[in-house]
């Protein structure tokens, strides 16, 4: 049985698992997909009420909440789409062109 | 064909009538006797009332052909106003018969055959169902007619068979069980050579 | 036990013995009668399966497909256009390694519309990666329906089954049958218990995933690879049942091929038809015989070629037409197998009984008198044609 992260473009067809099926869960995790961003968001902690709008328009879940509070951006899945600082009400996202983490 | 020993039927009738239903049951009930059997429909379009034909293999040996039957050892009309449109006797073999339902005799109906000379046999089976039952099945009246006719089948082993196979087929209406038996019975003593 | 049952009786009467978990019903004539057969044994509690009838046959296929890989055992019937609308989930299926067993009840593919046999609509369907198995008669078809479960289910095969019987011919023809102790095809079939199911909660499990061309080409070569393993799980399967039965089976069936000279190639009810030509020309002295293709994915390739090696004509017979212009689906396998061998026989291609043209003792003879005369003279003439249609000048 092979594992998800064990798969790459090298593996030999018999050691791949039939019908492509994937034996655990939650596998898009462990994909890093912050590098295809090509605009970064910033967060204005000083502006932000945690009104909590912006967590789940995020199409990518990667605004994480802890205790009732919004942390700052989990920057390995963030895509940089934006839609975070449309919404925001705060005025507390902005975007920077770029997709290094400033 | 391939088996000498074998009795082919072609049924005719209207969708609707139970040609179908006959043949089938004369299918199970000859299986259950210890022949080896077919009854299979043909199927034209599928409305009350079409022209419909189906058949009857039995013997005793299991037989593969799964084509229609061209030239049926016996042949039933369920209804006679097909003897108009269908060519009934076509391929009917010599030393065969045809069994038709109708209130007339054997001389009225004979003329309708195309030139047919064998053996004819009548059986008023409307008026038997409409008597006993109350409405027009004629299947069950002209399945005991044939098995009379062609004594393909011992008649008492038919009839003790059938009330089994009956059983099955009206579970949910056991009223015309013993209407249908009464059926089987008197046709096989009505039918009549003409 | 020894009764007398229609197709479509024997097998709905073998999912009633069986008990799969999941039936997707959806309606069409002539696989009718199995879904309606097979709901009053659900209404009257003699099974426990979960019947889940559905708006269309894409969605009937959809809900074995979804039933199977949670781990449930699916059944599924189907006709014809029904099949046809499966055709997207038949891949699906297939690619997902879901060992489905779907009962095909062959009937024309429209159109002009009709509702008899021919087997254009698994033809159409033989290269969605489904086993597929073709019965003779109603006997074959409730053995077959019941080998499927094992034969797709073996883990080094996990591939869908199509057990497919002539419409009408098979399946609404009423002929003895001995059947199985419901005790001995339980007990022949198992429980179903796949290694990996999406309702197994120690191990989670995601089904059918995107597949980037980096990975494609693998996992079709290990769908390749598993129906090349079905062959062997084809027989064995096949032997299992013969010593429960006693009825032998294998991917293709010889009839009086020993010495034959002459053959036919066909698929299903015709074959039984052919057989009595065959006999009966055997009386008189005639050295024929026939192949009856069984098993017509995986392709029984080399089987035909040891069968058909040493024969002088042989016509192959297609009950379906793919419109190559030069040859129906049978014939184009059956000529490719033959093509390795130091010498082969003449092989010609007729196509017959589209839409429920009946086919004879007399069809068959007639055949075979055309193969006696290439035998004799060598001259094929044409190698692809129809026959039992009527043509303009010649007597019907």
């Amino acid at each position: 049985m092979i594992r998800a992260q064990d798969i790459h473009e090298n593996t030999p067809w018999e050691d791949l698992s039939p019908g492509g099926e994937i034996y655990e869960p939650g596998t898009a995790l462990a994909f890093d997909t912050g590098t295809w961003r090509t605009n970064t968001p910033v967060l204005y902690r000083e502006l932000c009420k945690h009104c909590m709008l912006c967590v789940p328009f995020c199409p990518d879940s990667a605004i994480p909440v802890k205790d009732g509070k919004r942390l700052d951006f989990d920057f390995m899945h963030c895509k940089g789409c934006g839609i975070c600082k449309t919404v925001c009400p705060f005025q507390a996202i902005e975007m920077n062109l770029g997709g290094e983490v400033k | 064909m391939a088996n000498k020993t074998m009795v082919e039927i072609r049924w005719h009738g209207r969708g609707g009538q139970g040609a179908k239903m006959a043949c089938l049951l004369l299918a199970e009930v000859a299986g259950q006797v210890g022949k080896f059997v077919q009854g299979f429909p043909e199927y034209g379009p599928e409305r009350m009332g079409a022209p419909i034909t189906a058949y009857n293999r039995i013997s005793d040996t299991r037989c593969p052909v799964h084509s229609n039957i061209y030239t049926p050892d016996y042949v039933v009309v369920l209804d006679e106003t097909l003897l108009d449109s269908v060519d009934v006797t076509h391929g009917l073999r010599d030393g065969g018969a045809i069994i038709v339902n109708t209130p007339s005799s054997g001389e009225v109906i004979r003329p309708k055959l195309r030139g047919y000379t064998g053996a004819l046999y009548t059986l008023d089976a409307r008026h038997l169902s409409e008597e006993i039952l109350g409405r027009n099945f004629p299947n069950t009246a002209l399945l005991a007619a044939v098995v009379k006719v062609s004594g393909v089948l011992e008649l008492e082993a038919f009839l003790e068979h059938i009330e089994a196979s009956f059983r099955k087929k009206f579970a949910t209406k056991p009223q015309v069980i013993a209407g249908n038996l009464e059926i089987l019975r008197k046709a096989s003593e009505e039918v009549m050579q003409g | 036990m020894k009764t007398a049952l229609s197709g479509n009786e024997a097998v709905a009467y073998a999912m009633k013995q069986i008990n799969p978990d999941v039936m997707g019903a959806f309606p069409i004539t002539p696989s009718t009668e199995i879904p309606e057969y097979f709901a009053q044994y659900v209404a009257d509690g003699v099974v426990t399966t979960e019947f889940v009838t559905t708006e269309s046959e894409h969605s009937s296929m959809s809900v074995c497909i979804a039933a199977s890989a949670a781990g449930a055992r699916s059944v599924c019937a189907t006709s014809s256009c029904g099949l046809a609308l499966m055709h997207e989930m038949l891949y699906v299926a297939a690619s997902s390694r879901l060992p489905i067993v779907l009962a095909c009840v062959n009937r024309a593919l429209s159109g002009p519309i009709n509702i008899n046999n021919d087997h254009s609509d698994s033809m159409g369907s033989r290269d969605a990666g489904w086993i597929q198995i073709y019965a003779e008669n109603n006997q074959e078809a409730y053995d077959n329906f019941i080998m499927s479960f094992l034969i797709g289910e073996t883990p080094q095969v996990r591939l869908p089954v199509m057990a497919c019987m002539d419409g009408f011919i098979t399946s609404h023809a009423v002929e003895n049958i001995e059947l199985l102790d419901t005790e001995v095809v339980q007990g022949f079939v198992g429980t179903y218990e796949p290694e990996h199911y999406l309702l197994k909660k120690e191990n989670p499990l995601a089904v059918g995933p995107y597949d980037l061309s980096a990975f494609y080409m693998e996992h079709k070569v290990m769908q390749a690879e598993a129906i090349r393993a079905s062959k062997a799980r084809i027989l064995q399967v096949a032997e299992n049942l013969a010593a429960i039965s006693g009825r032998h089976y294998g991917l293709i069936e010889c009839h009086q091929m020993e010495d034959a000279e002459l053959a036919l190639v066909l698929i299903g009810s015709s074959a039984g038809t052919a057989k009595a030509s065959v006999d009966e020309l055997r009386q008189m002295g005639q050295k024929v015989g026939l192949v009856k293709v069984r098993v017509f994915r995986p392709f029984p390739a080399e089987e035909l070629a040891e069968a058909l090696y040493h024969t002088k004509a042989v016509a192959v017979l297609d009950k379906a037409e793919s419109f190559s212009g030069c040859g129906g689906p049978l014939f184009a396998e059956t000529r490719s197998a033959l093509y390795d061998l130091p010498q082969r026989p003449q092989l010609i291609n007729l196509v017959y009984g589209l839409g429920g043209r009946d086919f004879t003792t007399e069809s068959a003879r007639s055949v075979f008198e055309r193969l006696a005369q290439i035998a004799e003279t060598g001259e094929t003439g044409p190698r692809y044609a129809h026959m039992g249609q009527r043509t303009r000048g010649s007597a019907t």
